[in-house]
Formats: C-alpha cells, sequence, structure tokens
C-alpha cells in the first residue's frame, strides 16, 4: 500500500542528489566513447569476441546469481526460521564471508585446489562472496514474515516443506529478487575472482583495456556494454519482484514467534551450515594463516597494520554515512511515493554497480580534475568514488525495510493531521531503522575491502588494509600480506554483528 | 513506542557520526609511512616556497622503491610524494588527468606503459646529460623516456629434472618437455616476451611457435614466484620467468634452501628479451629541475647498484656491475630491438586467446 501523494520536495531534492552523483560515470564513458567517432564505437562492439564475452559474463552472472539464492535462501531459514541453536553466532558467520576480497578469496582457492581455475573456481569462488546479499535481506524478511499465515497451512494439512515454498517464500519474493540483483551486478562488476581463476569475462577485456592496451576509449565502450546488461538486469528485477511487496493490515498475533521444530535431523542442518561456513571462511582464513608460519624474514610492522586499520574504518564509515544519507530520501520516496520519476531515481542508482571499480575510479578522476580540483586525490574525492559503488547496497536495505513494514502506522498519523514530512521523521524513518543500520553495515564493509578505487583516489601516501594487502601480495611477500589479511577478516566482524543484530531485531513488529 | 523508536535511531545516527568524526581526526594526524608526505600539500604549485615536493606516480613496486626514495631525500633533501599503483592503470590515469595532472614523474615497471604515456604527447624531452647515460637500446627513440634497470627472460630449471636446459626457444617445442614446462600466462614479462616474438617473427611466425608450444602441454601457475617454487619443487622441470625471481628466493630462504638455477638464452635469442623499467618526466610539471635531479639520481651508481643488489635487476648505466654471479649484458648479447614497438600487449594477448594459452 502507498500514500498517494507527489513525493515531498525535501524527499525529492536529496534523492535527485544521490541520483546525479550515482550517474557520475556516464558523462566520462560517453565523453570516452564518443572521442573516436560513433564508427569506431560500432567497429568496437560489433565483434564476435564481444558476443563471446557478453555470454560468458551472462553464464557466469546467472550460475553465481542462482547458487547464491540457493544458498542465501537456506541460510536465511536457518538464521530465521530453522530454530537451530547459535543462530546468531551463524548468521555473523554466513556474513563473513562478504568481508573478503575476492581476489584473496580466489587465491585461496587456486592454492588449495590449482585445477578448479576457470569457470568453476570462479563460480565458486563468487558464489561464497555473492550469497551474503541474498541471505541478509531474506532472512529478515523471513523474521517479518506473519507467522499465523504458515500456521494456517500447516492446521491446514500442508507439510513443512510445502508450506516453506507456497506460503513463506513467496512473502519474502522482494527480498529475494532484491538481493539476486545485488549479486548479479556485482558478479559482473567483479575483476578479482576471474582473473585469479583466468576466466575470461567483460572485465577481464575492460581492465585490459587499460592495463595492456592504454586505450581508455575502447574500455570505455564495453563499458557501456555492461551498463547495458546493468540495465536490462536492474530492470527486470522489478519484474521478478512482484507488483507489490505483500504486507498485512492488522497487527498480527502479537507474540514471540515459535520457531518451526526442524524435522530435518538438525545435525544435517548444522552439517550443511559448517560446510558452507567452512568453504566460505575457512579456505581463505587458512590460507591466510599458513602465510603466518612461512618463515618471515620480515618483522611484522604493527604500527603500520595499525594505521591501516585505522584509515579502512574511517573511510568505510564516511562511506557508509553518506550512502545511507542518500539512499534514506531514495528509498523512501521510491516506496511510499512511487511515481515514474522516484522510480527512475531510484533504478539509476544501481545500474553503475555492474561497472568494475577501475571504470568508476577513472571516472571520478575525469570529473575530479575538471570541477572539483580542490578535493582531488583528497578524502571526500574517493568517498564520493566509493559511494557511487556502494550506494546500491544502501538503497535496496532501505527499500526492503520500508516495503515489509506496516504502512498503517503512517496512515494513522496522516490521518491526525502531521504533516507529511514529520510523518516522514517521527514513524518512516524509525520504521526502516534496521534495514538502515544493514544498509550501512554492507556498505562498510564493502568499502573496506575495496581496492581498485581506494589505489586510484586516495590522498597519496595513504594505506588501508585493502592497498597494504596489494602492495605485499604483488611481490609475493605473503608473509606480510598475512597481518593484513587477518586484521581485515576479524574486523569485519563489527559491521557484520551491527547488521546481524538489527536483521534479527526487525523480528519485533510495531 | 514512536519515540522510543526515534530516539533510538537519532542515538544510533549520532553514535555514527561521532565516531566518523573521532576517526577523521585519528588518521589525520597519521602518517603511514616515513617517506610519503601524506598531508595535503601533496598537489603541485607550491614551487615558490623553498621547499618543493617531487610527485612521484610508480608504477613500481612500494615495498621495492620506497627505500630507495628515502635515499633521494637524504642525497637532495628534495621531498617526495609516491603514488603507487599498477603502471598500466598509472598511464590510465595520467591519460586522464592530461595537462592537469599533479604528476612531475612517471616511473613505471614497464616500457610499455611509458610509451602510452609519451604517445599521448605528455612527457617532456629529456637533455642530453640524462639520455647519454643509458644505451640507445634501452631508452626511447626521441628521448622522452630513459630506462633505469632490466629484467632478462630465462629458463629456471631443477637440476635434477635436466641436465642440458634448452639452448633456444624452439628447443622447448621438442616434445620431450610435454608437460614439463611452467609458466604465468597472465604476466606482464611473458606477454613482453611473446609481443617481441610477435615482433621478430611476425604474426604468423608468432603464432606457429605458439601454436607448438601450446601442443607441449605447459604448466600455467598464476605468477612468476608460483612458477619458481614449482621449479625449485620438482613439479615441473622447466619454467619461462625473469632472471630475478631464484635470486629473491635465494635471499629469502638461503642458497641451501633452493636447487633450481637459471639459464640464459644467448646470441640474440628472442627468449632472453630484456625488458626495461623507465621513468619519464611531466611536460606538464612545475618541478622540471627536481623532476631531473630525480631522473639522474635513478642512473646515479647509488641507485644502479641499489637495483643489482636490493632487487636483482640488471643496471643499465655503464660501468655498474651486475648482481654477483651473473652475465653481464654483453657476454649475454640480448637481442636488439625498439623497446618501444613492445605496447600492442593487447593483440599479444588476443593472439594467445586464439591458440589457448591465456584463459580457461
Amino acid at each position: 500500500m502507498t500514500i498517494r501523494t507527489r513525493a515531498p520536495l525535501i524527499l525529492l531534492v536529496p534523492a535527485l542528489a544521490a541520483a546525479i552523483i550515482a550517474l557520475v560515470p556516464l558523462w566520462y564513458l560517453i565523453d570516452q566513447a564518443a572521442s573516436r567517432g560513433l564508427q569506431a564505437v560500432v567497429e568496437e562492439i560489433w565483434q564476435r569476441r564481444t558476443l563471446t564475452l557478453v555470454l560468458r559474463s551472462l553464464l557466469l552472472t546467472i550460475s553465481v546469481t542462482s547458487a547464491s539464492v540457493i544458498v542465501g535462501i537456506f541460510c536465511a531459514w536457518v538464521v530465521a526460521l530453522s530454530g537451530v541453536p547459535l543462530r546468531s553466532l551463524l548468521l555473523v558467520l554466513f556474513s563473513l564471508s562478504l568481508a573478503i576480497p575476492s581476489y584473496l578469496s580466489a587465491f585461496a582457492w587456486i592454492s588449495w585446489q590449482p585445477q578448479l581455475q576457470g569457470f568453476w573456481g570462479a563460480f565458486i569462488v563468487l558464489t561464497f562472496v555473492c550469497y551474503p546479499y541474498v541471505m541478509l535481506p531474506v532472512a529478515a524478511a523471513m523474521r517479518g514474515v506473519d507467522p499465523a499465515q504458515q500456521e494456517v497451512a500447516r492446521s491446514l494439512g500442508r507439510s513443512n516443506t510445502v508450506v516453506f515454498f507456497t506460503v513463506t517464500i513467496p512473502q519474502v519474493r522482494s527480498a529475494i529478487s532484491g538481493g539476486s540483483l545485488l549479486a548479479a551486478l556485482y558478479v559482473l562488476s567483479d575483476f578479482g575472482a576471474v582473473a585469479a581463476m583466468r576466466y575470461d569475462v567483460f572485465t577481464w577485456v575492460i581492465y585490459g583495456a587499460y592495463r595492456a592496451g592504454f586505450n581508455p576509449s575502447r574500455a570505455a565502450v564495453l563499458s557501456l556494454v555492461l551498463v547495458g546488461i546493468a540495465l536490462v538486469l536492474t530492470l527486470s528485477e522489478v519484474t521478478a519482484r512482484g507488483r507489490r511487496a505483500p504486507s498485512k493490515l492488522g497487527s498480527g498475533a502479537m507474540r514471540a514467534r515459535r520457531s518451526a521444530r526442524v524435522r530435518f535431523v538438525p545435525l544435517t542442518v548444522g552439517f550443511v551450515s559448517l560446510i558452507i561456513v567452512g568453504l566460505g571462511v575457512g579456505v581463505p582464513v587458512v590460507s591466510v594463516l599458513s602465510w603466518l608460519t612461512r618463515s618471515s624474514y620480515r618483522v611484522v610492522q604493527w604500527t603500520d597494520v595499525f594505521y591501516s586499520i585505522v584509515t579502512s574504518f574511517q573511510i568505510g564509515i564516511l562511506t557508509s554515512v553518506v550512502a545511507v544519507a542518500l539512499a534514506v530520501p531514495v528509498g523512501i520516496a521510491a516506496v511510499r511515493f512511487p511515481s515514474r520519476l522516484t522510480h527512475t531515481i531510484e533504478r539509476s542508482t544501481y545500474v553503475f554497480h555492474a561497472l568494475p571499480g577501475i571504470v568508476v575510479a577513472i571516472s571520478v578522476v575525469f570529473v575530479g580534475i575538471r570541477l572539483l580540483r580542490p578535493i582531488y586525490q583528497e578524502l571526500p574525492l574517493l568517498i564520493i568514488g566509493q559511494v557511487i559503488i556502494f550506494l546500491p547496497l544502501a538503497v535496496a536495505s532501505v527499500r526492503s525495510a520500508l516495503e515489509q513494514s506496516s504502512i498503517g502506522v503512517e496512515e494513522v498519523a496522516r490521518s491526525l493531521g502531521v504533516r507529511p514530512m514529520k510523518t516522514i521523521i517521527r514513524v518512516t524513518l524509525p520504521l526502516a531503522l534496521p534495514g538502515i543500520l544493514a544498509g550501512g553495515a554492507m556498505t562498510m564493509l564493502s568499502a573496506i575491502k575495496e581496492l581498485p578505487t581506494t589505489l586510484l583516489l586516495r590522498p597519496t601516501g595513504t594505506e588501508t588494509l585493502a592497498t597494504s594487502i596489494w602492495k605485499y601480495s604483488t611481490v609475493s611477500d605473503y608473509a606480510s600480506v598475512a597481518p593484513f589479511a587477518l586484521a581485515l577478516i576479524v574486523l569485519a566482524v563489527v559491521p557484520v554483528a551491527v547488521m546481524s543484530t538489527s536483521s534479527i531485531t526487525r523480528a519485533r513488529q510495531l | 513506542m514512536r519515540n522510543s523508536k526515534t530516539m533510538k535511531l537519532s542515538r544510533g545516527l549520532s553514535t555514527l557520526a561521532a565516531a566518523a568524526i573521532v576517526l577523521s581526526a585519528c588518521a589525520g594526524s597519521s602518517s603511514p609511512s616515513t617517506s610519503d608526505v601524506s598531508s595535503s600539500q601533496s598537489t603541485v604549485g607550491d614551487n615558490t616556497s623553498e621547499e618543493i615536493i617531487l610527485t612521484i606516480y610508480s608504477g613500481r613496486n612500494e615495498k621495492l622503491i620506497a627505500p630507495l626514495l628515502e635515499k633521494f631525500t637524504e642525497q637532495t633533501g628534495i621531498q617526495v610524494a609516491a603514488r603507487y599503483g599498477d603502471s598500466g592503470e598509472m598511464a590510465a590515469l595520467l591519460l586522464t588527468e592530461g595537462g592537469a595532472s599533479p604528476a612531475d614523474v612517471f616511473f613505471s615497471q614497464d616500457a610499455g606503459a611509458l610509451g602510452a604515456v609519451q604517445g599521448a604527447g605528455l612527457f617532456d624531452v629529456l637533455p642530453s646529460d640524462v639520455t647519454e647515460l643509458v644505451t640507445p637500446a634501452f631508452r626511447s627513440a626521441d628521448d622522452m623516456w630513459v630506462g633505469t634497470s632490466g629484467r632478462v627472460r630465462v629458463v629456471i630449471y631443477n637440476p635434477s629434472l635436466v641436465d642440458t636446459p634448452p639452448s633456444g626457444i624452439d628447443d622447448l617445442l621438442d616434445p620431450k618437455w610435454s608437460g614439463k614446462i611452467g609458466f604465468a600466462p597472465t604476466n606482464a614479462s611473458w606477454q613482453s616476451f611473446v609481443t617481441a616474438l610477435r615482433v621478430v617473427r611476425g604474426e604468423y611466425g608468432a603464432q606457429v611457435w605458439l601454436e607448438g608450444f601450446a601442443k607441449n602441454k605447459p604448466v600455467a601457475y598464476e605468477k612468476n614466484g608460483v612458477v619458481r617454487d614449482a621449479v625449485n619443487a620438482g613439479e615441473v622441470s622447466l619454467g619461462l620467468v625473469n632472471h630475478y625471481y631464484l635470486y629473491e628466493k635465494i635471499a629469502a630462504e638461503g642458497q641451501a634452501a633452493v636447487v633450481a638455477r637459471n639459464h640464459f638464452f644467448e646470441n640474440g635469442d628472442v627468449g632472453g628479451l630484456v625488458n626495461v623499467s623507465g621513468v619519464g618526466v611531466l611536460a606538464s610539471t612545475k618541478n622540471r629541475d627536481a623532476a631531473l635531479t630525480f631522473v639522474k639520481f635513478l642512473l646515479s651508481g647509488d641507485a644502479q647498484t641499489y637495483f643489482a643488489t636490493k632487487t636483482f635487476e640488471y643496471p643499465i648505466v655503464a660501468g655498474i656491475s651486475p648482481p654477483d654471479g651473473l652475465p653481464s649484458l654483453q657476454q649475454l648479447n640480448p637481442l636488439s630491438i625498439d623497446l618501444s614497438n613492445l605496447k600492442s600487449i593487447e593483440q599479444t594477448q588476443q593472439l594467445l586467446e586464439k591458440v589457448g594459452l591465456l584463459t580457461r
């Protein structure tokens, strides 16, 4: 249900600002692509190799997204509904694989199972990086589903399994499709895993155009193709999500949810969960630990590690605060004041999530050196770059939290004469709080592990955990990489825990 | 209920904001390494004041280069602000920044990235007192950049598995090496070698050799260092790498732990290609004198000896001896090729892709 009024300007203006920031790369891409004329663009695209790459990228995207949906729904069920013990701990462990950079994970897999190089390696690594994108919103949604409906279905003789697929899943459909979109866009944008696994996709060629071809114009043309694919995915997600998210009218039974008793042997569920954690987090962690034990001829510089941690968290927190501040108006406008304009704004924040980091970084360089010279190679410009990449994570979280929360309270507030803006601040925002926190935490995690944008936009001399890992791994000094990698994984527990508790508290309904 | 939620929200947000402020204060006062100037003076334009800060874009790794930069500041009193990244990405950065770049100097891992910046007209010509220090083979034809150190492609082999290592790249096609050669398909130096092969033998000749090589089922590894370790462990008999990987391992683990040895291709065999790292001065610099001082420093005895002894690279200024125990460049008599011709790496990748040697 929606409030049928036009979005107030005080929402619309910041939402538009968010969309404009998100669209910065488009200026650069069109400028670069057009620099050699339309014919060159057509020639660049109209090659058999382009088609092959599109198909390979799509194959990887579709298979990783499907696998992430399966693993993500399973994990969401485990933490939200299954009733197995230690669910909060499991939630943290499941979410942790989001914090591990794909290049690190890929390298760990290759060291362990070299024969996996190629499609299967990329598929495995990316699935474990991406499934939390599905799990987190779906777990939150599952906690929010009214247990009464499941109970009614069960009392009518449906089995638990049938109830799960016919009652629960349809109610969390919007969360599933939103999470899959984030996963799919991430797969399209990833370079770390496909490079290590030597699986040739679009990002590989885009990086090649920069690194080996020294041809930014070619990179721009190929990036535009990627943007086109992302646009199709983003628009088709609207269809997949269903026309309107189900939300109940009444308040439902105000009582604690009773967890479904696990009909399958709890041991089996625990075992599968452990395998998922083991493959997603265990493999990279064991690999990093083994580097630590390697004969190290270089003493660990703990002050370097400390400064990298502080800088990483500083960038991560600033990025997530800005991203959330922009995502809130975008999300509220799209969900509570749906119109062609508000939908276009929301969708436009997604599309560039599919671009590899280097393209976003170079776009921000392009705009920064022309228009924002005073902050060029300074922290604010780096934050802008990060926000462009990670805004959709925050938008998706805010949106799914709003869709889940009952609009009834807002309508009551409005009917009592509270003005729209005040309703938003007093009612809507608190309703979306868990989504805001989850989105902020997810943005922060991603910003901390981000490498290409940080490398190109950071203030000169600034080191983050990710740049330190890069610095030592390019000269194969893994003993020195280890403390930074370990710090990255261990400290990721903090935002992950924020995220987990916020999606657990989702259960308490208004 | 609404009130408590609102309070929770505002409390949550203000905690976040407070944390952000505290962290920015912390990191603002922190300077992670002594050689870098990390505060806001990193942009150029300060040359009116006495203290010049030279901004260096470095495609070479910080771990290898930072000590050298410290030595430079010590000797000349010129402060440096170094930005590290991948050479190709740094070239893309310079191309995007154009004349507005804050960079004074570009120090690149390979000639290709220097050629790209040169091609965009962003370098200024170097004076002859700089260029004459370097033999023509290791600098750009129009004096826009000079090489600073060299690395030689070699065959690393395991003596317990190999009696006589191959004497040229065509020997590698012998079926007796089937499944026994390691290489790193994504490594830039390997791709430079293939680029040189295309230049020397033509597209067709290069493709014939690569197809023969592929037929011999070479074993692909992630990086040169992994190839070296595989040869040392006897997983494969031979590896195609740069010369210095062996010496890195010896320095790290001691001679006793290393059985592998280098074999140099001689007499102009394209398999023994010499690649260079190099440096150029941006035309847009406002610190040209300091920039040239830096270039001269890299070609000085101190820096050249540093390359020979710390990174085990070949010095390319006459009169400085190569790393201990290595044949001199004159002895090797390497292939003479215009290194600017090695920038067509993208076409090389397409060829490697075509013969099935690049991706899976």
